[in-house]
């Protein structure tokens, strides 16, 4: 690495607005504080000391309006569906879901006798990134970060329908 | 206090109910029948020579349709004594068509039995007469059936989430006689 000089000059960075707008959102995925079993506990620990997952921006956040990103840690249960599927439509958009662990993967040891277990939350919500794991390691969890975070980074948001509308009214107003 | 000695005392206590004590077994019962549970639970929580004073468990078993008999165990203790008791009763089981069997409740004797008797309820679809609050502890209140009963189907769906793992096929013949 060359040696840089801070000389307290202004630098430039030429980007667009797509490019900062992602960048600003994979730089600070705010989760929402929910475990469902002992996924919960190896994501604890992700979020603890040993592993901090405050150094990529990540930090749990009280309320569903606060955040992100859900991670659904452990086993969906049918009574928890409808919770898991309410706090999901209260997150504002835009918002991600990582399934973290086999039981909210594909229903997991419960696959074939739990007839109480939802069989995936992908049932129930749409899921970004799966991190395998009975629990997963702390490791695993941070993957499953780095692999939403590689897919914002390339994901060009559509402009939303107001700011269409309102370019047309515009050009309408020039034109007459 | 032996296990013959209070066996004694209940069968002088209750003459008409015919109880008889199991032990071939390494834990040794009472079989009680159903409909007088509640009065033996009564006395044997206010004699003041035996004073069971605590519940610790209310287990609830399915014989299945071969059987045709559902079971409840209840397990106690005297804490002042140092004494240990199984209770047994066995009663018949109900069909698809049929109500739900019926048993006493023992919550009145001891808070603890309302939520052992609830989640027997929930599981198992054994109702009990007179319990003050005898709803699902468990299981979501819409749910169909009692899942640890032998001859149980899961439903179809749930709020419109297929239950099963292969959703929206169609179930394969089972193999388990519980449920020809």
């Amino acid at each position: 690495m060359s040696e840089r000089i801070k000389t307290g000059d202004g630098g430039i960075i030429l980007t667009n607005a797509e490019d900062l707008m992602n960048w600003a959102r994979l730089s600070s995925l705010w989760p929402m504080g929910f475990g469902l079993a002992c996924c919960a506990i190896e994501m604890m620990a992700t979020y603890a000391a040993n592993y901090d997952l405050e150094r990529f921006g990540i930090m749990p956040r009280p309320s569903p309006r606060q955040s992100d990103v859900m991670i659904v840690a452990g086993t969906v249960t049918f009574k928890m569906a409808d919770r898991i599927r309410r706090l999901y439509e209260q997150m504002p958009e835009p918002r991600y879901v990582i399934s973290m662990g086999s039981c909210s993967n594909c229903g997991g040891p419960y696959w074939e006798h739990g007839y109480h277990v939802v069989k995936g939350v992908d049932r129930i919500i749409p899921v970004d990134v799966y991190v395998p794991g009975c629990p997963p390691r702390p490791e695993a969890l941070i993957g499953g970060f780095m692999k939403l975070q590689e897919k914002i980074r390339g994901k060009q948001e559509p402009v939303p329908g107001l700011f269409l509308e309102m370019e047309a009214a515009g050009a309408q107003a020039v034109l007459s | 206090m032996t296990f013959q000695e209070i066996t004694d005392i209940i069968a002088g206590q209750f003459p008409e109910y015919a109880i008889t004590a199991e032990t071939k077994n390494p834990q040794p019962a009472l079989v009680v029948p159903a409909q007088g549970i509640a009065f033996v639970c009564r006395f044997l929580h206010e004699d003041e020579r035996l004073y069971f004073d605590y519940l610790a468990c209310i287990t609830a078993i399915d014989n299945g349709t071969a059987a045709d008999t559902m079971e409840l165990i209840y397990n106690l203790t005297s804490i002042p004594y140092g004494l240990n008791l199984t209770l047994k009763t066995v009663f018949p089981r109900n069909t698809a068509e049929t109500v739900l069997p019926s048993v006493p409740t023992v919550s009145h004797i001891w808070r603890t039995a309302d939520w052992h008797e609830r989640e027997a309820f929930d599981l198992m679809g054994i109702t009990f007469e007179g319990h003050p609050d005898l709803r699902r502890i468990l299981l979501p209140e819409d749910w169909e059936g009692h899942p640890l009963r032998k001859d149980y189907d899961a439903q179809e769906r749930y709020h419109g989430i297929y239950v099963r793992y292969e959703d929206g096929k169609e179930l394969e013949p089972s193999t388990n006689p519980d449920r020809a």
